[in-house]
C-alpha cells in the first residue's frame, strides 16, 4: 500500500499525519471524518503490503484484528474499527500517551544515566502486571521488547502490536508443520526459535531480557542475525548482571535469570509470580544463581553446547492448565486473641489447597491492628515487626510441606484489617484467599460486618472462610 | 445470516428441541441438517416430522448414510447396528421413508458448502479423520471459487480444519460457545459434531453456529436430559451398546 495522503478519507475516518514509519506497517494520526469528537485519541496502523510481500505480514494484519476486538482492560489500546482485508487493509485503535520503554531506555543511555534498581522494578513489576492480564485473557504476545510497551502518562503499562500474538481459543495462523522461530532476536525464548508457540513462560523470558537491559545496558544474548546465533542462547547463559553493574542486588539477579532460564519450567509460571517477586524483593529466596558475579565456564557451557547442538534441547511441555493452576495463596493469619484450634484450621486448609496445586505460592500475610491500639508503637519499622512475627509465622508452617512452594511473610500495619487484606490480594494478584471465619464476631454480623464477610464481599478471587470445630450452641 | 448447523440427529428428538431452542435464542435464521436424522435413537417417526417441519420453514436438509432403508432385508440378529435399523424403518410410514430417500446429498448457500460426509464424494461417505482427508473434501468443494465453508457431520467429533502459514491443512480443536474468527478470504473445513450421539466423552448435544456477517463461526454443547432417553430406549429394548454410548458420551 502507498502512504495515505494528508486529509484524504477512508471509510468515514481523516487522515492526519503520519507518526510512525515502521518496516511493517504505518502509523497515522485519524481523526473521524464527519467531526463527531471520538471518546479518545485515534491511530490508524497501515499495514505495508509491496507485490513480492510473503503472506507473514497480511497473517499478522489478521490476528492483531482478531485480538485487539477481544482484548479488554487498560493494558491493550482500544480497538475502534479495522479495513476490509481486500480493499484497504487497516486498523484504528486508541492512541496511547506516553513514551514507548525503548524510547525511555534510550534517553536514559544518551544521557549517560544509568537506570535506578528502585526504577528498573517498578517497571518491571507494572510489565509484569500488564503481561498477566494480557495471559489471564488466554493470549501470549510472543514478540515483547521495549518497542512493544509503551508507558502511559497515568504510569500504566500498555502492550502494542499483537502480529506474532496467540490466542489459546483460536487457530494459530502462524502454525505451521515445518516449524520455524518467528519474533525479535533480541528478545525471542529459546522454545520459540525451535517452533514452540503458546508458552505464556515465552513472555516471561522476553520481559528477563528487558530486566536484564534495563539493568546493565546490554542484551545478554546480544542482537543475533544468524540462525546459529540465535541458538546461543539454547544453552549459554548470560553474564552475570551483577558482573557488569557492582549495586545490582542478588534478589534482582536471581528474578532475572531465573526468567532468562533455557528450560520454561524453570522460569517463573506465571508473570504474577515474578511480579510477586518484584514487588517483595525481601522475600525472594536467593541462590547461587543471584549470587553469582563470573559467568560460567568453558567446559559447563561446552557441555551444553554439545548437548544443544545435538538436537537435544528439549522445550518443556505447553502447561496444559489454565495459568491461574499455579496461583498465588494468601494466608491471613491472626496475631493475638486466636485459639490454637483456629491456627489448626488454618494451617489443616493450607494443606489441602496446596496438595492440590503444584508450584502454588504461599504468601502469609498478618495485619496489625492500628486501630484499636493492640499493634505495636508506629515507629517500628516493619522489619522489626516481621522480625517479631517470624517465629510464629515459622511456628505455623511446621508441618506445611514446602518442598514446591515458595513461602513468604508479610506484615502490615492498618486500622482497617479487611481493607489491608483485600489490597494485598488485589496488589499482588492473589488467586485464593485463606482466612478464619472469625466466630465469635458472629452475634453481632447482622448488625456489622465483619472483616471475613467484607474480605469474601468483595475480594478479587476465591475466598476459603476456615471454621474451628466449635460446639453448636458457642456458634448461636 | 446465522446458520445453525446440526448433523448427525439419529432419531434423538429431545437432543434436537434443545440444539433448535439454543440455536434460536442465538439468533439462527437459517437452519441446515446435515443428514442422519434417524437410526439408532428412540424416536426415528417423530424426528423425520419435526425435520420436514423444518424443511417447511425453510431448513436445508440433507440425506446420510443412516437415512435409507438397506436395500436387503438385514437380519435382525447379526449385529446390535442391524438390529437398531431394521427397528428404525419398521417405525416409518412408506411417506416418511420416501421423504428421506428423497433428501439430496449435499447443498450450497452462498459460499456454504454443505455435506454429509465429503465433499469429493459425497455418496462414499469417507470419515474425515484426518488433515489428508479434510483437505481432500475442501479441495473438491473450492473448485467452486464462491465458496469458503465446507460443513460437515458423520464423525461425530467437532473439529474445525483451517491453513497455516504454510500450505497444508492444520486441525484445530474448538472450545464450547467461543466465537472463532473465520474470515471469507481463507477457506474453512468443520465437522460441526453430533445432535443425538456425542462420542468424546461428553453427553451434550453438539451443533454450530456460522455468523455469516461477523464471520464467526462457534461450536456449541448443549445439555438436555440424555438419561431420559436412554431410559426410552431400554424400554423398548433397543441395543444395550446404544444406550451406553448415550449414557457415556462414547
Amino acid at each position: 500500500m502507498t502512504r495515505l495522503v494528508q486529509d484524504s478519507e477512508i471509510d468515514g475516518f481523516k487522515i492526519g499525519p503520519r507518526i510512525h514509519g515502521g518496516a511493517m506497517a504505518s502509523i497515522y494520526s485519524v481523526t473521524y471524518a464527519d467531526g463527531r469528537t471520538a471518546l479518545f485519541d485515534m491511530v490508524m496502523k497501515v499495514p505495508l503490503m509491496r507485490s513480492g510481500d510473503g503472506g507473514e505480514n497480511i497473517v499478522s494484519f489478521e490476528i492483531e484484528h482478531q485480538l485487539l476486538q477481544v482484548l479488554h482492560g487498560p493494558h491493550s489500546p482500544r480497538f475502534v474499527a479495522a479495513g476490509d482485508l481486500s480493499r484497504v487493509p487497516y486498523l484504528v485503535m486508541e492512541q496511547i500517551q506516553g513514551e514507548t520503554l525503548e524510547s525511555f531506555i534510550r534517553t536514559h543511555r544518551n544521557q549517560k544515566q544509568a537506570l535506578s534498581i528502585e526504577t528498573i522494578t517498578h517497571l518491571g513489576a507494572k510489565l509484569a502486571e500488564a503481561l498477566h492480564s494480557l495471559h489471564q485473557q488466554n493470549v501470549c504476545h510472543l514478540d515483547l521488547k521495549p518497542a512493544n510497551v509503551m508507558i502511559s502518562k497515568d504510569d500504566c503499562m500498555v502492550l502494542l502490536d499483537f502480529g506474532l500474538s496467540y490466542h489459546a481459543h483460536y487457530p494459530d495462523l502462524l502454525a505451521e508443520e515445518l516449524r520455524k522461530a518467528v519474533g525479535s532476536p533480541a528478545w525471542i525464548a529459546p522454545e520459540q526459535i525451535i517452533g514452540v508457540r503458546g508458552d505464556p513462560r515465552s513472555d516471561v523470558f522476553a520481559i528477563g531480557v528487558m530486566l536484564y537491559e534495563m539493568t546493565t545496558g546490554e542484551l545478554p544474548f546480544g542482537s543475533p542475525t544468524t540462525t546459529g546465533g540465535l541458538r546461543q542462547r539454547l544453552w549459554m547463559s548470560p553474564a552475570p548482571p551483577r558482573a557488569l553493574r557492582s549495586d545490582c542486588p542478588e534478589w534482582l539477579q536471581e528474578v532475572i535469570l531465573r526468567c532468562l532460564e533455557p528450560q520454561a519450567d524453570q522460569r517463573y509460571p506465571s508473570a504474577s509470580h515474578l511480579m510477586f517477586d518484584l514487588r517483595n524483593p525481601n522475600q525472594v529466596i536467593i541462590t547461587e544463581r543471584g549470587r553469582k558475579i563470573i559467568r560460567k565456564g568453558f567446559w559447563w557451557h561446552f557441555k551444553r553446547w554439545l548437548k544443544a547442538a545435538g538436537m537435544q534441547y528439549q522445550a518443556s511441555p505447553l502447561p496444559s492448565e489454565q495459568i491461574s493452576e499455579v496461583p498465588i495463596v494468601m494466608v491471613a493469619l491472626p496475631n493475638n486473641d486466636v485459639s490454637d484450634a483456629t491456627l489448626y484450621a488454618l494451617r489443616q486448609a493450607t494443606i489441602r489447597s496446596l496438595g492440590t496445586r503444584p508450584g502454588a505460592k504461599l504468601a502469609i500475610v498478618t495485619v496489625i491492628n492500628t486501630g484499636i491500639g493492640a499493634g505495636s508503637d508506629s515507629n517500628q519499622s516493619e522489619t522489626l515487626l516481621q522480625r517479631q512475627h517470624l517465629a510464629s509465622f515459622k511456628k505455623w508452617t511446621e508441618g506445611l510441606n514446602l518442598q514446591n512452594h515458595q513461602a513468604s511473610f508479610h506484615v502490615i500495619e492498618s486500622s482497617n484489617v479487611a481493607q489491608a487484606l483485600l489490597r494485598y490480594a488485589e496488589g499482588n494478584k492473589v488467586n485464593l484467599i485463606i482466612m478464619g471465619a472469625a466466630t465469635h464476631g458472629l452475634a453481632l454480623q447482622n448488625f456489622i460486618t465483619t472483616v471475613p464477610i467484607s474480605v469474601a464481599m468483595r475480594a478479587p478471587c476465591t475466598v476459603i472462610l476456615v471454621k474451628e470445630n466449635l460446639p453448636f450452641e458457642q456458634i448461636a | 445470516m446465522k446458520l445453525a448447523l446440526l448433523s448427525d440427529i439419529h432419531a434423538n428428538l429431545p437432543a434436537l428441541e434443545a440444539c433448535i431452542a439454543h440455536a434460536n435464542a442465538q439468533g439462527a435464521d437459517q437452519f441446515a441438517l446435515l443428514g442422519d436424522m434417524v437410526d439408532y435413537g428412540p424416536y426415528p417417526a417423530e424426528t423425520v416430522e419435526r425435520c420436514r417441519q423444518l424443511e417447511q420453514e425453510g431448513a436445508i436438509i440433507l440425506r446420510g448414510n443412516h437415512d435409507t432403508c438397506p436395500t436387503q432385508e438385514s437380519d435382525a440378529d447379526a449385529t446390535w447396528g442391524n438390529m437398531a435399523t431394521s427397528w428404525t424403518f419398521k417405525q416409518l410410514n412408506q411417506d416418511q421413508q420416501a421423504w428421506l430417500a428423497q433428501l439430496p446429498l449435499t447443498a450450497i448457500i452462498d459460499n456454504v458448502f454443505l455435506v454429509h460426509a465429503t465433499a469429493d464424494a459425497p455418496e462414499k461417505w469417507h470419515y474425515i479423520h484426518d488433515e489428508r482427508l479434510a483437505s481432500r473434501s475442501l479441495d473438491a468443494a473450492s473448485k467452486n471459487p464462491e465458496i469458503r465453508y465446507v460443513f460437515g457431520g458423520h464423525v461425530h467429533q467437532q473439529s474445525l480444519y483451517y491453513r497455516g502459514s504454510g500450505n497444508r491443512l492444520m486441525l484445530f480443536q474448538p472450545k464450547n460457545g467461543i466465537a472463532i474468527p473465520v474470515g471469507t478470504h481463507r477457506h474453512w473445513l468443520a465437522t460441526v459434531g453430533s445432535v443425538g450421539q456425542p462420542r468424546d466423552g461428553d453427553t451434550r448435544a453438539n451443533y454450530a453456529l456460522l455468523d455469516s456477517e461477523t464471520s464467526q463461526l462457534t461450536f456449541h454443547r448443549v445439555s438436555y436430559d440424555h438419561l431420559i432417553v436412554a431410559q426410552t430406549m431400554r424400554d423398548l429394548g433397543l441395543p444395550e451398546a446404544l444406550i451406553t454410548r448415550l449414557e457415556s458420551g462414547r
